[in-house]
């Protein structure tokens, strides 16, 4: 048997096989596009942004102890938060539901939520976006769960799914709860 | 026509080459060139095949600003990248760092090569070691003779 002939053929199984995982994967909304957060267990950067609307409460990182805290990134300017707007307003009851208005100008982001509603227990606003980047956010809407210690548990770098919220956002946020 | 083409050539090298906008740069050249240099291995999270330093998104103009504070800070060049790092991953390089995890990446073309050339070499020295009477079936070989036999030399 001329088994040099072989090698080709196995090396293109072996592709095959890689391009079929990828595939699998992306049908599975794993994108290769994405970028995964390296800041899991990792404590939430120190930060502390002033209020949407003057003279509301800003807020401070040091706020993140013995609550469980879902620190949202939106802006009135990206499509993809509208979609995922309604979405939140399941969450208001069950976790400190904090939204940062990125790069957002305050009257513009003040009328969105006037709009569409607010389901934030407080919004704050990262106008120049150098808090966002400390939680290494590429786009909005970006999510991440910080558990009683301070530490990012969890995050999400694109906008909710209601099954993504159903099955893996709602069990964590139960769990970290306990 | 050909300054036209020259013209139109020289305005899209412009238009790429300075996404770096004069309002960004650093009064000391040195720490400017430092900034370039790094930016220039920086990926744009954004458009995630150009680097930040050629790339006109938002997102990449604060983080060549960010790189440039730290540097004004007193940052080395090792720790302004690992700022980076530190916050967006080993993704953020565009040149990706040798580690266990990416030894594949570095070192499977190298295999593939050597796989290649030994599959090459096999079937190369099989071929010279089987004489070259077999080639002919007994019906090709006296196809060939009489050939030979009938050609006439001009």
């Amino acid at each position: 048997m001329r088994w040099p002939v072989l090698v080709p053929l196995a090396l293109f199984v072996v592709l095959l096989g890689f391009f079929g995982v990828r595939l699998a994967k992306m049908n599975e909304g794993d994108m290769p596009d994405d970028i995964k957060t390296v800041l899991i267990d990792k404590p939430a950067p120190d930060f502390t942004l002033p209020p949407l609307v003057e003279g509301g409460p800003a807020f401070s990182s040091t706020e993140f102890k013995g609550k469980v805290t879902l620190v949202n990134f939106f802006a009135s300017w990206c499509v993809p938060c509208r979609g995922e707007h309604p979405l939140l307003a399941q969450l208001s009851d069950k976790v400190q539901l904090v939204g940062i208005a990125y790069k957002n100008k305050p009257e513009e982001a003040t009328a969105w939520l006037a709009g569409l509603g607010n389901p934030y227990k407080m919004v704050v606003t990262d106008l120049d976006g150098r808090v966002a980047i400390d939680f290494g956010l590429y786009g909005v809407p970006e999510s991440y769960l910080i558990d009683r210690d301070g530490r990012i548990r969890y995050a999400w770098k694109k906008p909710f799914t209601p099954d993504e919220i159903q099955h893996t956002l709602l069990p964590l946020i139960a769990e970290l709860s306990k | 026509m050909r300054r036209v083409v020259v013209a139109l050539l020289a305005g899209l090298a412009a238009a790429s080459a300075f996404a770096v906008q004069p309002d960004e740069m650093l009064p000391d050249p040195a720490l400017e060139a430092r900034a370039r240099e790094i930016s220039r291995d920086l990926r744009c999270l954004v458009c995630q095949n150009q680097s930040i330093d050629d790339s006109d998104a938002p997102l990449a103009r604060d983080l060549r600003l960010l790189l440039r504070q730290r540097l004004t800070a007193g940052d080395s060049n090792e720790q302004a990248r690992q700022f980076l790092v530190d916050r967006y991953g080993d993704y953020v390089l565009l040149k990706p760092p040798l580690k266990t995890t990416t030894l594949v990446l570095w070192f499977g073309p190298l295999l593939l090569l050597l796989g290649g050339a030994a599959a090459a070499f096999a079937v190369y020295r099989q071929r010279r070691l089987k004489p070259a009477a077999d080639i002919l079936s007994p019906e090709e070989k006296a196809r060939l003779d009489r050939l030979l036999k009938d050609d006439v030399a001009p």
